[in-house]
Parts: structure tokens; sequence; C-alpha cells
């Protein structure tokens, strides 16, 4: 394997992300809605609305405050309901929401890597060049998971720092992140990334445009509309056990879809689609 | 300058490759050899199993049925050793339009293996080469058709390969622009370089190529210098003569003043057809066997084969 070539790619391919706005735009802007926008409106939001006008379900609260880990229990409880259901939001419920974030943008650079490559006809010279079919693919792969990955991290030291300033009011100390934080973002967060890229190579290989390989590989979101669904409901609630086992088992899933992956990738395969 | 091989070895053999895509054959039981340092003309219709060819050679595709080599390498088990020693001009230019002209060719040279340290006085070379060096820093989006095709032709011979692959280099480029990318062909020659065009402007090829092969319906239909390509169609060869008064109304043929062209079967019967003019009462002043165009004896060629009888 020759990493001056797989770099070579993955540099090449970042830099074509930064040269096109269809793609570098919402890589930047899901993020940033995520991050700043959703957590200031659910933390300031119910401070101006009236706590008679709430409508909270009388069992939510104590249901999901019986989840909670002791030490977030305590920072939580002695608020008024309105401000308990905001700071369980962007605690705990709102955790999965964030994986849409290494998704999207695995998914997104993948599709323009993979399928976008053959949508601008540059594909041909690439599969003309001495680098191996691995190669081309690690370049490939590694100039998705790297910027959604870390863009990921960054999303989450934001969001640590944009929850933290607009509870301040309320609880008037550093409390975010919470002990599941951790492992959602550096275990679970680079699993999904490489399942979003995964499935968007097994889709590239299908369809010859970026668009198609970008909606189709955005079903992969699913999983994390699941994921805030069941967390919501009570039916699941992410500690940190349940986290690492959740990263464990889509690491394995990775496993497969990669594996199917590097088998469907073949120069052959490629130029006979073209 | 590319590395030569003996001149008494083939750089590209090729015997009875074959592949179909979905049951139909793109290319069926070809055989070739290309010489070392020559232009080889690839001439045919789109769809005609060119650019299969190529692939087949650079090892992106492997036959069904058949044996190739590439400067003595097999492309299907030691394709990526082909690829180095190979450089392809694909039929679209194949660019990353939203890169610099450097930075085309830099990723290019990188994954062909140029050490770092060499890389920008190669690209600066190349590109001062091409007539590109002033544009250095555009983006490739914004060149005109012609200087990408010499882009193109750049990143094809960045790496300095002993054996080109020019896919339809012309296609689309007004004159002047093709009459560069010719002229550019053969100094490619002159260095040493063995090109293998695949091209359908024959009147090109004609100017640029030592030998030819014809292709129709991936097969060959006739292969060789443009001599031994005339003399597989002698029985459709034309003679011009040019009298001093009137032509004998006796001799047939097409006539335009005081020139008579007639149809032979064979150079053998010139001598005879002017003996009968010269007896009919003519005064010849000129004789002039015209030699067919390439694309004259392609036609011919391509005729014969659908209509099998007369192959035999």
């Amino acid at each position: 394997m020759n990493w001056r070539s797989i770099w070579a790619i993955a540099r090449k391919d970042l830099k074509e992300v930064f040269a096109n706005r269809s793609v570098w735009a919402p890589v930047i802007l899901l993020p940033l809605i995520l991050v700043i926008v959703l957590p200031v409106l659910l933390l300031v939001l119910p401070t101006r609305v009236p706590q008679n006008r709430m409508n909270i379900p009388d069992d939510l609260l104590p249901r999901l405050m019986g989840q909670l880990p002791v030490g977030l229990a305590d920072v939580i409880a002695p608020l008024p309901p309105a401000q308990q259901i905001s700071l369980l939001m962007v605690s705990t419920l709102f955790a999965p929401m964030l994986l849409a974030i290494p998704i999207m943008i695995a998914s997104l650079i993948g599709a323009n890597s993979f399928a976008g490559e053959k949508e601008r006809k540059t594909l041909e010279a690439l599969l003309y060049t001495p680098a191996s079919d691995g190669e081309l693919l690690y370049g490939k792969m590694l100039a998705a998971v790297l910027p959604a990955v870390a863009l990921s991290w960054i999303s989450f030291a934001l969001y640590a720092v944009v929850v933290n300033a607009a509870s301040w009011p309320l609880v008037g100390r550093v409390w975010f992140p919470t002990a599941t934080w951790w492992p959602l973002m550096l275990w679970v967060t680079p699993a999904v990334a490489v399942m979003g890229l995964g499935l968007t190579v097994l889709i590239s290989s299908k369809v010859n445009t970026f668009m198609e390989a970008n909606q189709l590989s955005g079903l992969s979101v699913i999983l994390v509309v699941a994921l805030v669904i069941s967390q919501i409901s009570g039916a699941l609630f992410l500690g940190v056990g349940l986290t690492m086992l959740l990263g464990a088992v889509i690491w394995i899933v990775d496993a497969v879809i990669v594996t199917v992956a590097i088998k469907t990738f073949s120069r052959s395969s490629l130029i006979t689609r073209m | 300058m590319p590395p030569s091989l003996p001149l008494t070895e083939p750089a590209i053999t090729a015997k009875g490759l074959r592949r179909s895509f979905d049951g139909r054959l793109a290319v069926d039981g070809i055989s070739l050899d290309v010489k070392a340092g020559e232009v080889f003309g690839i001439l045919g219709p789109n769809g005609s199993g060119k650019t299969t060819t190529v692939r087949l050679l650079n090892g992106l595709i492997t036959p069904d049925a058949g044996e190739m080599r590439v400067l003595g390498l097999d492309p299907v088990t030691q394709g990526d050793q082909v690829r180095r020693r190979t450089g392809v001009l694909t039929e679209s230019p194949s660019l990353n339009e939203g890169l610099s002209v450097y930075d085309n060719l830099e990723f290019y040279g990188t994954l062909y293996g140029i050490a770092s340290h060499d890389l920008p006085g190669r690209i600066k070379r190349v590109l001062e080469r091409m007539g590109l060096d002033s544009r250095m820093r555009d983006k490739a989006g914004g060149l005109s058709k012609g200087m990408k095709q010499r882009l193109a032709i750049a990143r094809a011979i960045l790496h300095e390969p002993p054996v080109l692959f020019l896919d339809e280099p012309t296609s689309g480029l007004d004159p002047e622009a093709a009459e560069q990318i010719n002229a550019l062909i053969l100094d490619l020659k002159r260095q040493g370089h063995t090109v293998f065009l695949c091209t359908h402007r024959l009147t090109e090829a004609e100017r640029v190529c030592d030998r030819f092969a014809f292709f129709s319906q991936g097969r060959i239909l006739a292969a060789g210098t443009k001599a031994d390509l005339e003399r597989r169609v002698d029985d459709a060869l034309r003679v011009e003569l040019e009298f001093d008064g009137a032509i004998p109304s006796a001799l047939p043929g097409e006539r335009d003043g005081q020139i008579l062209r007639i149809a032979v079967r064979a150079r053998a019967e010139i001598a005879d057809m002017v003996e009968a003019a010269v007896q009919s009462g003519g005064r010849i002043v000129r004789v002039s066997p015209l030699t067919p165009s390439l694309e004259a004896i392609y036609f011919t060629l391509q005729h014969r084969s659908e209509a099998p009888h007369e192959l035999a």
C-alpha cells in the first residue's frame, strides 16, 4: 500500500470539495444549525413561554429523571419543569441528533468523491494511473471520513460551549458534557461516519450522479431519527454502557459494509459502468 | 527521454484478443504488433473497439480470450507496472476542472511516483513545452478546449512514459488546435515515444502515423503501412490521363476537359490501357496513377467487409 498515493487522492478530493459550493455549503451549514441554532432555541424558548402553557405530560419528567445518572440528575432536579425539559433535551435526548453530522458529511463528500467523479468524467484518467484499487478506495474514504470526524468533534466542542453558555443563567456552572457524550463522540461518531461512507460507496457503484448517490445515502440518517425517537419515548436511554455497545454494533456493521465495498470497488467494474 | 526498447522488440503485441460486454462482442479476435518508436494508428468509427482495446492493453479490463504484452509486461497480471510505463489521453480530457493547472499535474505526478523534489521542475518543463506555463495557476475549467487537450497530454507525458495511448486527441478541436496536437504527436515520436493513436480522423492519421490498423465492429479489417494498405485495394486504383487534344470517344471513364480518369483492377492494367488509348488516336501527355487516400482505402475495405463473399 503506497501511503503517498493514498494521501494524494485524499488531498485532491478535499480540494475539490472546497472548490464546489454545493458540497461544502451543507458541510458547514448542517453543523452550525445543529450545534448553535437548535440548542439556543431549546434553552432560551422555554424561558419565554409561560409554565402553564407548556403542556408537559405528567409522567414524562419522572420517567426521564429516573433514568439519569446521579450527577446529571443533581444538576437538573432543582430547576422548574420547563427548564428541566430544556436541559434534558440538550444533554441527553438531543445527543443522537449530533450523529447526523458525521453521517451527512461523510455521505456528502463520499458521493462527491465516488459518483461525482463519474459524473464529471474524471474517473477514467484516475483509473489509468498505477494506483491500486485499494489505494484509490482508501484515499477516497479518507477524504470523506477525516473531515466528517474532525468537523463532528469541532461541532461537539462548539456545542459544549453553547450549551454551557446558554444554560449559565439556570445552572451557574460548567456542567456539560456529561459522561455519555465522550463515548458517543470518540467511539460512535467515527463508526457512523464509516457507515455513512460505506453505504455511499456501495450506492455510488450503482448510480452515475452525485445527487442520486447523496439522496440515497442520506437514508442512513434514519438510524439517527430512530435513536432520537427511542430516547424521547423512553424505549432506549443512552447511558455510557449502552453507547459503548451501540458503537460496537455499528463497527461490526461497518466491517461488513466496508468488506462488500472493497469487493465492489474494482477498476474493471467501474470502467464498464462508465 | 523515454527508455527505448531494442528495435526488434515490439512495444505492444496482442494475439486473438476478445472481450464482450453483456453478450455483445466489443473486441473480436484482435491481433497486432506495434514497434517501439512508431506512431501506430487505430482507425475506425465510434464503437469499433478502439477504446476497449486501450483499456485492455492497460489492464483496466481483462480479456475473455487472447494474450497481450505491453513492453514485455502482461497487463492482466502486471497492470500497475504497465500503467506506470504508459501515458493515456482519454477521449474526454478528464481534468479536475475545479483545480488549478499545476494542482492537476501535481496530483497525477504523485500517483505516477515522481519524487516530490523532482515534481515542480517536471511540471514547469512540461507546461512550457505545451505552451501552458503562463496559465499554471489558473483553474483547469477556465481553459479553452484546445488548452484542456494540451493539459491532458501534459498529464499523460509528465512521467515520461515510453508508450503513449492517445484516444481521439483532436476530437472536437478547431483546425488550428488540431494542427498543434498533430505537431506534438510528431514531436513525441521524434523523442522516441511509441504512440498508439486512436482516431476516426483519417486525413490527420495519414500525416502522423507510420502504420495503421482499420477497426470495424471489433475486428481488424487490415493493418500495415500506407503502401501495404494500397496493395490491398489495387483493384480500386484510378489512373488519370491528360491528352493533347480531344479524348477518343471509344475510351471509357470520367472526363474533365482534356483529362480522363479511369478505374483499373490492377497496376499491371495501366500499360494496356495507355496502349489502347494511343491506338484509338489519343495523344497522351501525362499518365498519373491516383494514389488512394487512406479514407478511400478504409471505405473500400469497409464496404467489402460488409459483403463477405467479396473478401474471399
